[in-house]
């Protein structure tokens, strides 16, 4: 069994700051981390791999800085580890991302062929969950998003059993290999890597390609000219300055408070009140 | 797991970063290990970066290190409640490269010179905690860390695990840190732009700033502040005694934001955003309080072994260069094939005595207990001293041998002739 993990390198978004002046976002100085919801999908391909054994290769796309972020996840156990990095990638938005991604996995696959694909449900910085779709799309592979547990793999029969969490429930799907799965956060507990592991991390030789070694076909797909994505502006919402408002009553019943909110509410906005008003007589479907 | 090294470095801070560089690139097999996610994750600074003691082993450094400004003005201010009477050194001689100090922000700082340990050949682990050192008899021959497979040996423990080195205290190295031996200090970094910067502090391009403080801002206790000037943000903070804090019962984020409203402070850094804000216990017992800083099969290097300069504020130099004198005695008794023992590292703690390190900490080395005991320094005289500056420079028909008068009866009274005069001696014992 072969899994390919998609791990991206991310600005820590708890300590990005907008600059006062100019209003764009900081990067200067904020510590990179691995993707959060990423390190869900490492664990969960190593648990697959303590299960039935197999290879992890991880995968990052970002400039050589992003090594670190791969140096974790062989700590935690990937047995190889590729960095996706050239100056032509620069820029690239999820679009030109996957294609240069799926090139890559391409690539891997010639050398050992990829069973899965896990990816994050999605990054910090960016929030589009665009990209691992984006994959599956153009590897032509099953793609399961959302991911809360994965319930079986029969390696035999090239099959896996996923809950997949969906609006008002949990649908259990079942699909072919080779198969692209992002995963949502707390589906697992990350392990603790031993010192031993560590060492192995530190030591190993990180692949590294440029989209050549990737074998990237059409060089227009790729960086800031296969990004088709403006960004027009980016912005700092102002705060606001509403305050809270305690409601209290002499008695202290729910009942009284909640009758002096809605009064409250009411004289703020008389015209609710006036749409309210004919609901006593259950006909009317008047909203507020 | 028993993969054996030539030396352990445990701590990723200057004097760390400096012991695994230079035992890395004389070629001995080093392991380190930080415990935060990356080395200056958890490191705390002003921070003033003193150019020599880094030049000394990677001379280039200004090629790529991430530098904040050169610092070509310095200034010194006594402080009372509303006023302060202080001097200034600038000098555009400072402005002419190769600098002599700079400001630096230490996540940025200690990430660089991480990269160069480990591209000296050093292997290094972070997210990695010691818990304790393993012990053949006096002689310490490794490290038990809190990952799994956790114990390592080497031949010789760097133990650079900073202020309150609980590895030393916990193998019986040394007591617990007293009180009155450490500062506690607070700092803020407040954004602020290149441009207001500049014009601020009359400065240009990265030219910076450092403003050191004594007085009414310590609110009696023995410490100092200081503000220094990075690139695109001010850093302001305060320190004083841990004991002074304890006895006093101050908070330190009162003390500072009541430094901040100072009226020569605030307009400093009015329409700032505040950034970070951090705080740090610092070693400032001096030469008195320095603990055994070798023994079998280990030494001790930097803010573990109490190295600062407290009256200069001087402590990541003396951090680098005791790191750098550890891997240097290391490496000659490598060479030499003698064993890491008590009688053979005693060599460094010679080196170190031969070296400004020492002599400096000698030198002031009844400057903690002085201070500690006169509090006048902190609380009469920058009083005595504003007011006298304040009836000088009131031109309001008073001739000035009476305001003469006037402000020797003020000091007299304060201190009596016979207090100035073993205030005087004091210090000048002290200082000599």
């Amino acid at each position: 069994m072969h899994i390919v993990v998609c791990i991206k390198q991310v600005p820590d978004s708890a300590q990005i700051r907008v600059h006062p002046v100019t209003n764009t976002i900081m990067r200067q100085g904020v510590p990179a981390i691995v993707n959060p919801y990423d390190l869900y999908a490492l664990e969960e391909a190593l648990r697959l791999k303590d299960r039935y054994r197999g290879r992890i290769t991880a995968l990052c796309m970002g400039p050589p800085q992003a090594e670190a972020a791969l140096r974790k996840a062989l700590a935690f156990g990937a047995d190889e580890a590729i960095l996706l990095t050239d100056r032509a990638f620069a820029g690239a938005d999820t679009l030109a991302t996957s294609y240069a991604l799926s090139a890559a996995i391409r690539q891997i696959h010639q050398g050992l062929p990829v069973d899965l694909v896990f990816a994050g449900k999605q990054t910090i910085d960016g929030d589009t969950a665009q990209v691992g779709p984006g994959i599956a799309t153009r590897l032509d592979m099953q793609l399961l998003t959302y991911v809360s547990k994965i319930v079986s793999l029969d390696l035999a029969a090239r099959e896996v059993v996923v809950h997949r969490r969906s609006e008002g429930g949990v649908q259990v799907l079942k699909t072919s290999l080779p198969a692209l799965i992002t995963v949502l956060e707390g589906i697992n507990e990350m392990r603790f890597a031993s010192l031993t592991d560590m060492f192995r991390a530190e030591r190993h030789r990180l692949t590294t390609w440029n989209k050549d070694d990737a074998h990237i076909e059409d060089a227009t797909k790729i960086g800031l000219k296969g990004s088709p994505t403006a960004v027009s502006k980016v912005f700092a919402p102002t705060a606001t300055n509403r305050r809270a408002e305690i409601i209290e009553t002499q008695s202290g019943q729910p009942v009284d408070l909640a009758a002096t909110l809605v009064a409250k509410l009411f004289s703020q906005r008389p015209e609710v009140a006036l749409a309210m008003k004919p609901s006593s007589t259950h006909d009317s479907r008047g909203s507020a | 797991m028993s993969e054996h090294f030539d030396a352990i470095v445990v701590g990723a801070g200057p004097a760390g970063n400096t012991a695994a560089y230079t035992m890395a690139k004389a070629g001995l097999k080093v392991l380190q290990i930080e415990r935060g996610e990356y080395s200056g994750s958890k490191n705390v600074q002003g921070a003033i970066l003193y150019s020599d003691a880094l030049e000394r082993i990677i001379p280039d450094f200004r090629e790529d290190a991430p530098l904040e400004r050169h610092v070509i003005e310095q200034r010194m201010w006594v402080l009372d409640d509303e006023s302060y009477v202080g001097g200034t050194y600038r000098s555009a001689d400072f402005s002419k490269p190769p600098y002599n100090r700079y400001t630096i922000i230490r996540s940025q700082f200690d990430r660089w010179f991480s990269q160069k340990v480990r591209a000296a050949g050093a292997l290094v682990v972070c997210e990695t905690t010691v818990l304790d050192l393993h012990m053949d008899g006096n002689q310490v021959v490794g490290v038990r860390t809190d990952r799994e497979n956790g114990s390592v040996y080497a031949d010789i423990v760097v133990l650079a695990d900073g202020v309150n080195s609980l590895l030393a205290r916990k193998a019986g190295f040394h007591g617990e840190l007293k009180p009155r031996d450490v500062a506690l200090a607070v700092k803020e970094i407040h954004f602020l732009p290149e441009q207001t910067i500049e014009e601020r502090f009359n400065v240009k391009g990265t030219e910076g700033v450092v403003i050191e403080m004594a007085g009414k801002i310590t609110q009696g206790m023995v410490g100092t502040g200081f503000l220094y000037t990075n690139k695109e943000s001010v850093t302001i903070g305060v320190g004083c005694l841990l004991s002074d804090f304890k006895s006093r019962g101050i908070a330190p984020y009162a003390l500072l934001e009541q430094m901040k409203a100072h009226p020569a402070i605030k307009p400093l850094l009015a329409g700032g955003e505040m950034k970070e804000y951090t705080a740090h216990l610092i070693p400032e017992g001096g030469y008195n309080a320095i603990p055994p800083i070798y023994g079998d099969g280990w030494l001790m290097v930097g803010d573990a072994g109490m190295f600062v300069n407290a009256v200069h504020r001087e402590g990541s130099n003396l951090a680098m260069t005791t790191g750098r004198v550890a891997a240097e005695t290391v490496i000659a008794l490598k060479a030499q094939g003698k064993p890491m023992i008590a009688r053979n590292l005693a060599a460094y703690r010679k080196a170190l005595d031969e070296s400004f390190v020492m002599k400096d900490l000698k030198k002031y080395k009844d400057i903690p207990d002085i201070m500690d005991k006169h509090r006048q320094f902190f609380t009469a005289y920058p009083r005595l001293v504003s007011e006298a500056a304040h009836t000088m420079l009131t031109v309001d028909g008073i001739d000035k041998k009476t305001k003469e008068r006037a402000i020797r009866k003020k000091f007299t009274l304060a201190r009596s002739a016979f207090g100035l005069f073993a205030d005087a001696f004091r210090l000048w014992r002290a200082f000599e």
